[in-house]
């Protein structure tokens, strides 16, 4: 782990500042285009950003200390745990930090707070999106964990970039496990970055809400660094599938160019994802909740069979 | 020295005992000197486990009591050392912890002298057994344990609900201690003797050894609070003040897993897969039964004992994957396995504590234990509300707290699972993993509700809303347990450095290169197969998070308004407006209706007060424990019939029996 390794650590973890807005931007742009709509440019939540940070923030009267820290502390979990994601270069000292267990976790311990903090003002719609959120995720960790297994037990190992580096010292090879692990991982992203069908980030009917029910007492900054957490999570799964399953493209060394040509590659793959979700987006409709776990369960039982049939099809051979 | 040491501490336990028996009206001793005497006991125990951790011996002396040709052996080794160290972290805050929080109930109608009585007597009675090196002195102790531990659940008696849990308690703990002393009774007719060492060489065929390890499962499993004979301990742990919940349910569990490993790991030596699979089959379904018990409940206590047993599967599921691992021939990896069960084994008594004594805390102060009462508890409480949180972060499994840690190495151990050849073993040990990756995010949801509904909000009564802080003796025993908790979270590798030491004693091998890079990097199998640094983790997510304040506090004009809620513009939010913690739990409810016996009533909605009843029972009433007793109460119908009340056919009954052993000797 060189020096030079963990200043391109950094680019890559500020970078993620920079491309997280862009995707969102992105996915709105396309559909907009796809519903006839004119729709904003692609720049525009950027500019949300700059104006949330300048307004002013209000608070609760029945608010406690924990409403105004959790902003903070969903915003650096779910940045550490996007960090730990090789983007560009393969060489990345911060995934020895974090193993993807570890990003999990980190994930979920944002999600605590996230949750706690839709408690805190003790509002109807507060509790009712944390426990909704919940609910979500308990079926979708799962259906994440075993999806991870399977590329875990590929590759012997939970570090992600074994893992990229396994797969690609193997070279392009279909496996079955990988496939039903991939839609596995495309359902659970659906579910756990809050997209149709499972909750509708545009959405302004109170009942229906999961992730912004929770956001509503939020306001100024807080709601800044909470919606930008909300977009790190989008890209974070947006390159695990783009970088972990197709790690082509990565750079496996640290010169300029290879870093230049990773990030081309990324923001090329991240496109084609983000219209891909657009596509997704516009063709379906927003479940009922107890349809959600018919969905969560299908993401489950495709990465159990692709674990099994890895185990089973891919170890003894 | 730290087997006198521990001799000591159970000297003090039994003295408190005795001062308590004798302080008559001067209730004041029991709080002033007995359970303080607790507390120091414990932290005896405690320095003896690490003195004989650091040193890696065992110490052995037979002591002069017993049965003149049956001494009493006791040992200290490492095994003992490790749960000597995890009684006595927790021993020592609950002793601090008590002395506050029995001052409330000596004006109480329940006796404080038979508190301290049995207090002593149940705390001599868990350290005589971790040291007990003979079946005679293991199982002495262990029925001094289980009974002194009747009557503290027992002690508020005055509720019938209180009685019927301590009888049940007390049933399933006789029916567990009889399945103990038959496993004992075979290894002691195989190895021609009561003491450990004899057992050891006992030579066993495989048939036999399957009979020790069914009867120790079902033994200590019962008092472990495995499905399906859990059902005593949500019911039996809350009703005893909560201190000695805590003891009962960080400590108590935790000595049936030592009672579990010493004879099945260390006395037996010889496992087979057949048992893996059983232990991994209970342990998860103990696991998620156990979580989704708690998710429902609105008891606070009862609901922290249904994570008891969900805790105690997670475990059973780490000794399970030890045992297939030892059984196919990785015993590198069972070390591994043995190592992350024994490390949750430590956390779970750390947060298990911790939550207890914050149980206990508002329970002190609000006298309330309904969460549909609770709310707002942390501007309260800001102190016991903080601590509570860290015990939440730590129960759920989240970074760089300590149940991560724990959960971390079980599924690093799981994820071995390629190199067992069976296929069938291979696909089952990914299943439990699941089974513990849905458990993982239900606890987290528990602890949300919990936290979110006790600690924020507004409260939702008037006796919520006047709480006040603990006195700073229970502030200051949640804290050592907190502080224990972000330690063992942070610096992983000292405590797998100690693990080491018992893995090293029972399975005569250490833990894969663990803590192979320093002290910074846990690495089980090896760096490049996974690689975690909580330490790095912790500085990484404080500085960043103070960068990131400090930032926006130059850049940004930060005014901060209070204001009135905004809630959608509806009504300005009352109490009773709040999420409820049974409608928090409804869609999971919902979603694992199958594992639910429920009940649920709604009355007339245009009434001007409608109300919702909501009955929620277990399955396993209906599918284990009715047909049993409906089966044990059978077979009395039957047996009665020998009892005819007439002499001549009693003494035929004799002469038959004698006959029949006769025939057997000759």
């Amino acid at each position: 782990m060189s020096l030079l390794s963990w200043y391109v650590a950094c680019i890559q973890a500020l970078l993620i500042l920079g491309l997280a807005p862009l995707l969102i931007g992105w996915v709105r742009r396309v559909r907009a285009f796809l519903q006839n709509r004119r729709g904003a440019p692609v720049f525009q939540p950027y500019l949300d950003l700059y104006k949330l940070m300048l307004k002013e923030t209000r608070v609760g009267h029945t608010a406690s200390p924990l409403f105004r820290a959790a902003p903070y502390a969903i915003f650096v979990s779910t940045w550490l745990a996007a960090a730990t994601v090789p983007l560009i270069a393969l060489d990345l000292p911060t995934a020895w930090i974090a193993d993807i267990i570890a990003l999990v976790g980190l994930l979920a311990l944002g999600r605590f707070f996230l949750a706690l903090a839709g408690m805190d003002v003790g509002t109807a719609f507060g509790g009712m999106g944390a426990s909704r959120e919940m609910l979500v995720s308990a079926l979708a960790e799962p259906a994440m964990l075993m999806a991870i297994f399977t590329l875990a037990m590929t590759a012997h190992s939970t570090n992600l970039v074994s893992v990229m580096e396994s797969h690609l010292a193997d070279g392009f090879i279909l496996r079955p496990s990988y496939l039903f692990a991939f839609f596995a991982l495309i359902l659970v992203a659906l579910a756990e970055c809050g997209r149709i069908p499972i909750d509708n980030p545009t959405t302004h009917l109170e009942l229906t809400m999961i992730h912004e029910a929770m956001l509503l007492e939020y306001t100024g900054h807080h709601l800044a660094l909470m919606e930008l957490a909300a977009w790190i999570k989008l890209l974070l799964y947006g390159v695990l599938l783009a970088n972990v399953f197709l790690p082509w493209g990565v750079g496996q060394g640290l010169d300029p160019l290879t870093l230049g040509r990773g990030l081309g590659i990324l923001i090329l793959k991240l496109a084609i994802l983000g219209v891909a979700l657009a596509v997704g987006e516009t063709v379906l409709a927003k479940m009922r909740l107890f349809r959600v776990p018919l969905f969560l369960n299908l993401a489950f039982l495709l990465a159990l069979l692709g674990l099994l049939s890895h185990v089973i099809l891919e170890v003894g051979s | 020295m730290s087997l006198s040491l521990v001799l000591i501490a159970i000297a003090l336990a039994l003295l408190s005992s005795a001062l308590s028996l004798g302080a008559g009206r001067e209730v004041r001793i029991v709080r002033l000197v007995a359970t303080p005497l607790i507390g120091l006991s414990g932290l005896l125990a405690c320095t003896a486990g690490l003195g004989i951790l650091a040193t890696g011996n065992s110490l052995e002396t037979v002591l002069p009591l017993g049965l003149p040709w049956l001494p009493w052996h006791v040992r200290l080794d490492a095994l003992s050392g490790f749960f000597l160290i995890l009684l006595g972290l927790v021993t020592a805050a609950v002793g601090l912890y008590g002395s506050s929080y029995i001052r409330d109930l000596e004006h109480g109608r329940d006796s404080i002298a038979a508190l301290g009585v049995f207090t002593g007597l149940f705390l001599a009675g868990m350290e005589l057994v971790l040291i007990a090196a003979d079946a005679f002195v293991f199982m002495v102790a262990w029925e001094l344990m289980s009974l002194a531990s009747y009557f503290l659940v027992a002690f508020h008696h005055e509720h019938a609900a209180n009685r019927r849990a301590a009888f049940l308690y007390l049933l399933i703990a006789h029916l567990g201690g009889l399945a103990i002393l038959l496993s004992f009774g075979v290894l002691a007719a195989f190895g021609a003797g009561f003491g450990f060492e004899s057992m050891r060489a006992a030579p066993l065929s495989s048939t036999w050894a399957s009979v020790v390890f069914i009867l120790a499962f079902i033994g200590f499993g019962a008092k472990a609070g495995l499905v399906p004979l859990h059902a005593w301990l949500p019911q039996a742990h809350p009703v005893a003040p909560s201190h000695i919940s805590a003891l009962l349910s960080a400590v108590m569990l935790k000595v049936a897993v030592y009672g579990f490993i010493r004879v099945v790991l260390d006395l037996m030596g010889e496992v087979q897969w057949q048992w893996g699979v059983a232990m991994l089959v209970v342990g998860g379904a103990s696991a998620l039964v156990g979580v989704l018990f708690a998710l429902v409940q609105t008891d606070l206590k009862r609901l922290l004992a249904y994570s008891s047993v969900e805790n105690l599967g997670v475990i059973f599921i780490a000794l399970g994957l030890a045992v297939l691992f030892l059984s196919t021939g990785h015993p590198l990896h069972g070390a591994l396995a043995l190592g992350a069960g024994l490390y949750h084994a430590l956390n779970h008594a750390l947060f298990k504590g911790l939550l207890f004594l914050g149980a206990g805390a508002i329970l002190h102060s609000a006298h309330e234990r309904d969460l549909e009462q609770m709310g707002g508890l942390l501007r309260r409480m800001p102190w016991t509300g903080s601590l509570f949180l860290v015990g939440s972060l730590s129960i759920s499994a989240l970074p760089p707290f300590n149940g991560f840690v724990s959960e971390w190495l079980i599924f690093q151990s799981a994820l071995q699972s390629w190199q067992i050849d069976s296929g069938v073993l291979r696909s089952l040990i990914p299943i439990a993993a699941a089974v513990l990756a849905l458990t993982g995010a239900l606890v987290a949801a528990t602890f949300v509700k919990v936290y979110g509904v006790a600690f924020l909000g507004q409260a939702r009564s008037r006796h919520v809303r006047r709480a006040r802080e603990v006195t700073p003796a229970m502030q200051i025993s949640q804290g050592i347990l907190a502080a224990l908790c972000i330690l063992l979270g942070v610096l992983p590798t000292a405590m797998i450095e100690l693990i080491d030491q018992v893995s090293a004693q029972v399975l005569h091998l250490g833990l894969l290169q663990t803590s192979a890079g320093g002290w910074l990097w846990l690495t089980p199998i090896s760096p490049d197969a996974a690689s975690y640094s909580a330490p790095l983790t912790l500085v990484l997510l404080v500085s960043l998070m103070a960068g990131i304040v400090w930032w926006l506090r130059h850049r940004i004009p930060r005014r901060i308004r209070r204001c009135d809620p905004w809630d959608c513009g509806f009504a300005p939010p009352s109490p009773r407006m709040q999420y409820s913690a049974t409608g928090f739990a409804q869609p999971v409810r919902r979603v694992f209706a199958f594992f639910f016996d429920s009940e649920e009533a709604r009355l007339d909605p245009l009434e001007p007060a409608p109300r919702y009843r909501l009955r929620l029972d277990e399955p396993s009433w209906r599918l284990f424990y009715r047909p049993l007793a409906q089966a044990t109460y059978t077979a009395a119908r039957w047996i009665v019939r020998l009892q005819s009340g007439n002499l001549r056919i009693y003494l035929g009954w004799t002469l038959g029996t004698l006959l029949i052993l006769l025939w057997i000797v000759s």
